[in-house]
């Protein structure tokens, strides 16, 4: 763009690099693949919740015209298991089938028309099994178990977080109030379905080019599941259609890597319908949450009492971490002297539960955030002031035990959110609905901790190379589902080399080409790689000055400062082009490599090693208060949310645009969350298969988000920046939900706030 | 079928079955991967394209229809300078992850080419068949209102 030669400070605007390509509809997603000679993959798929497979034949289906392999779990000769932490998960069904729409058979085709004939001709003989569809089920004794190697049944995960003794601590409190909330499932719909393409390259090496976060992990998986040596296969990235935590992790690479092992050498494509992507892949985690507060006369929270209960579905898909994150956020930003926090994660014969932005935290923080305001009213006390009065400041110990020693600017987001005029004029805009109309306005408090938790290293490896030419390449070790972290780095590189956005270019995650920095989550992408980033600059930095030394002994290195595409000697103005400095170097000392790996909290907390592993405590935070002014039609029950405001401690800014858009999608998506977005399942089956019944935000119906920063410096990020990509959605479901119930003088316990829950709710109330 | 039609200004003879639906034509046939598909059903706008100047739905359309039609897409949509538009999606961050990106831009020029000055609301209303995942609209509205009045909108 404009300007794009001279170097943009980190801290001011920079136009996305990625814009250009994509606004033209050249940038080539893993959907765009389409080899020479390629030949499409299709999936047969269970169409029981739960049964054991007895016989696959695949007779007729070879004998369609046009097919070119029909494929059996027979034909792996790997582990056939993929799943992050657990590998649990068939690349095609063996023993039995744990889901409706659990894959069984894979065939290859010449056209997509070929397959439809040719998948309706696999014939797989099941023995149906009991099903349970429910987690409370799923634990009663004498339940159908879905792992049978699993010695504690259908549960995946139980674990606690406790501090002080909350029997006494509850006696202790004036007013106690308890809630249990039922949260919806999730769909990520990205607009880009899971697609890829895969070959077996000359050497013998499996090369997959995939729409995932987590390249490198997941080149380790095919490898296992699949029965290659690690060299053998390589994952590219380039940049996906959206993940929102939906392509953290194997979805088609294992089909595509299979398929591509038995096409005689053709490469091999796969692309999910959105139907088929609906039934396939993870959904945020539904569950119940049953919270219980207590306070003193003066409004000190003094006890809490809160029981997680999730649904995995059919495979793990790092519920564990799922639920631990969750419980590891369950007492919010608040001080609380007495804790007690259990998490569960069940399997059921429902569709499979994962990773997705805020991983677990929206769902304990809509419980918590909702009984926090009903508490507020007990004791009479205004909401906003009651958080302010409990929140943690920087040294405080929260909740969980865990020391804020990093930090820290929750107090100041909600003083933010008490001087905005939409909370100081919410009375007068309340009263002044028009007929038939009802008004609220609600605020909650959210907080998300970064990276990986204490025990998973949370590393970056980043490679910067001098080019020929003088420019310079970066090769990312993260993939950039949508979200602007690649571009950044050319921004945080650009500021370091003092080199425009124009003097550089990027290579997407190639597991053969960049070096693994791991996955694309956990708001950990630009607060890792940036840092491992700006080592590897001053790195090259260096070496760059050590060459012009060489070449030039009258300089005084003190002197020297990069410009743009040059090193300016700043007494004489003389200046050495930066292509004349790459002759110099040998090839591999233009490359400059450096690892990052995220400082740990040390604090030792009571907890059990799992509970460790999988998450808690973290150490560095974001923080956000959220308010949200909505209308309810008394006659339609239908909710629409008039303004909405985010005031958000994300360290410091690296790039307001950036940061504006992670904001505003995080919190839109949490308004679909909490409104429309409804997964339905019936005994496993998956009723919403399509975007007519599963109702995504449009920009009709939501409103222009205000968004004020709280810019704490955050002395473990790059350049004092935390990352930003989930805290947006972490507190949208309390913050309407609180809004809507003081509109219609009801609380509603689950979600989505669709207009019958509204006007049955209003029907109570009169 | 044979099918006649003029794609981003070039004329082109096309044997397909007269079912084929053009987001495949584009993609598969002629090798177009800037028209997206997103839900195959008419739901999302990642596939829009403009034929005669008017936004479609090109995985809603077959071949037959286009028999005789002028196609842009968003390859040729802009030559060596992008398009007004484009360069406002740029600039204001309008864009994230950009598999709506295609669709979102056709959309506002037949947009633009109706309403040349649309507030945020008409804004709002003429985008709202097409999804976006990622950014919550708000940047893509004010992409669009910032090209309005600008006398290039036009794509003819």
């Amino acid at each position: 763009m404009k300007n794009g030669a001279l170097p943009v400070a980190i801290g001011s605007d920079l136009t996305r690099a990625d814009g250009y390509a994509k606004v033209t509809g050249r940038e080539r997603y893993a959907a765009d693949e389409y080899p020479p000679g390629f030949v499409y993959a299709g999936v047969v798929r269970s169409p029981h919740p739960h049964a054991r497979i007895l016989s696959v034949d695949t007779a007729d289906a070879r004998a369609c015209p046009g097919v070119i392999a029909v494929l059996t779990s027979k034909d792996i000769t790997g582990t056939n298991r993929v799943g992050v932490p657990d590998m649990d998960q068939p690349v095609l069904g063996d023993t039995r089938v744990r889901f409706i729409g659990d894959p069984v058979v894979l065939v290859l085709a010449e056209t997509k028309e070929d397959l439809t004939p040719a998948l309706a001709g696999v014939r797989v003989a099941y023995e149906p099994l009991p099903a349970v569809f429910d987690p409370e089920s799923a634990l009663r004794e004498g339940a159908s178990v879905l792992h049978e190697n699993r010695s504690e049944g259908n549960l995946l995960f139980s674990g606690v977080i406790a501090k002080g003794d909350t029997k006494s601590g509850f006696s202790a409190c004036t007013v106690v109030r308890e809630g249990v909330f039922t949260l919806q499932r999730q769909e990520h719909a990205y607009l880009e379905t899971e697609a890829g393409a895969a070959r077996v390259d000359e050497n013998g090496v499996l090369e997959m080019t995939v729409s995932t976060q987590s390249p490198f992990r997941d080149a380790r998986e095919i490898a296992m599941a699949l029965g290659l040596p690690d060299e053998k296969v390589r994952v590219i990235a380039p940049y996906l259609g959206g993940g929102f935590g939906g392509k953290d992790g194997i979805t088609v690479q294992g089909l595509l890597g299979l398929g591509a092992l038995h096409s005689g050498g053709r490469p091999v494509k796969i692309w999910n319908t959105r139907e088929e992507s609906f039934i396939s892949s993870t959904k945020r985690h539904p569950g119940k949450v049953s919270m219980k507060l207590g306070c003193l006369q003066d409004g000190t929270l003094h006890a809490l009492e809160c029981r997680v209960v999730f649904d995995t579905g059919a495979y793990a898909g790092m519920g564990a971490p799922i639920a631990v994150y969750a419980m590891g956020h369950a007492s919010g930003v608040y001080r609380i002297p007495h804790t007690r926090v259990e998490g569960l994660n069940v399997y059921t014969n429902n569709p499979i539960s994962g990773a997705f932005r805020g991983f677990g935290i929206p769902q304990v923080i809509a419980a918590l955030e909702q009984v926090v305001d009903m508490l507020a009213e007990s004791i009479g006390m205004d909401p906003l002031e009651f958080r302010l009065k409990n929140a943690v400041r920087e040294g405080d110990e929260t909740g969980l035990g865990v020391r804020m020693t990093y930090s820290t600017g929750i107090i100041a987001c909600i003083e933010q959110v008490r001087n905005h005029p939409l909370w100081t004029g919410r009375d007068a805009w309340i009263q002044e609905a028009p007929v038939y109309k009802r008004r609220g306005v609600g605020i909650a408090t959210g907080v998300l901790g970064i990276g990986y938790g204490p025990v998973i290293p949370d590393i970056a490896r980043a490679k910067l190379e001098l080019l020929a030419d003088g420019r310079f390449r970066i090769y990312a070790g993260v993939a950039d589902m949508g979200q602007g972290n690649n571009p950044t780095t050319i921004h945080i590189a650009g500021d370091i080399l003092c080199q425009g956005p124009d003097r550089f270019e990027l290579v997407q995650p190639d597991t053969f080409r960049c070096l693994n920095s791991s996955s694309s989550s956990a708001s950990r992408t630009t607060y890792t790689y940036g840092n491992a980033l700006i080592l590897a600059a001053g790195i090259l930095k260096e070496r760059i000055l050590d060459v012009v030394i060489q070449q030039h002994p009258e300089f005084n290195r003190e002197n020297l400062t990069l410009v743009s595409g040059s090193i300016l000697h700043t007494p004489d103005g003389k200046v050495v082009a930066l292509s004349t400095i790459a002759e110099t170097l040998q090839g591999p000392d233009r490359i400059a490599t450096a690892t990052w790996t995220a400082p740990v909290n040390q604090q030792p907390l009571p907890v059990t090693p799992e509970v460790k592993t999988w998450g808690f405590p973290h150490l560095a935070y974001t923080f956000t208060t959220h308010l949200a002014r909505v209308e309810i039609d008394e006659l339609t029950g239908a909710v629409s949310i008039d303004a909405y405001l985010s005031c958000t401690d994300a360290g410091r800014i690296l790039n307001p645009p950036v940061y504006e858009q992670q904001i505003q999608g995080g919190i839109i998506q949490g308004m679909g969350y909490a409104l429309w977005e409804d997964f339905q399942v019936r005994e496993g089956a998956v009723m919403t298969k399509n975007l007519s019944t599963y109702i995504l935000p449009t920009s009709m119906d939501v409103p222009d988000i205000q968004s004020v920063p709280v810019e704490t410096y955050e002395k473990s990020g790059p350049f004092g920046m935390k990352g930003v990509g989930e805290i947006g959605i972490i507190a949208t479901i309390p913050c309407i939900s609180n809004a809507v119930t003081m509109a219609i003088g009801q609380r509603i316990f689950e979600t989505p706030l669709i207009p019958e829950r509204v006007l049955l709710a209003l029907r109570r109330a009169s | 079928m044979k099918i006649r039609c003029v794609i981003n200004g070039k004329p082109v003879d096309l044997e397909a079955a007269s079912d084929r639906r053009v987001i495949d034509l584009l993609r598969e046939n002629l090798g177009l991967c800037g028209t997206k598909e997103a839900c195959g059903s008419g739901e999302c706008g990642a596939c829009t394209i403009l034929v005669d100047g008017v936004s479609r739905l090109s995985c809603l359309m077959v071949a037959a229809q286009i028999e005789g039609k002028e196609i842009v897409t968003i390859e040729g949509f802009s030559s060596d300078h992008l398009h007004p538009i484009q360069e406002a999606f740029i600039t204001k961050g309008a864009i994230q992850c950009g598999f709506c990106t295609p669709g979102m831009v056709l959309a506002t020029a037949d947009l633009l080419k109706r309403n040349p000055a649309p507030n945020r609301n008409e804004i709002r209303k003429a985008l709202s068949g097409n999804i976006c995942r990622c950014t919550g609209y708000q940047k893509i509205v004010d992409a669009v209102e910032s090209v309005k009045g600008n006398q290039e909108y036009d794509h003819e």
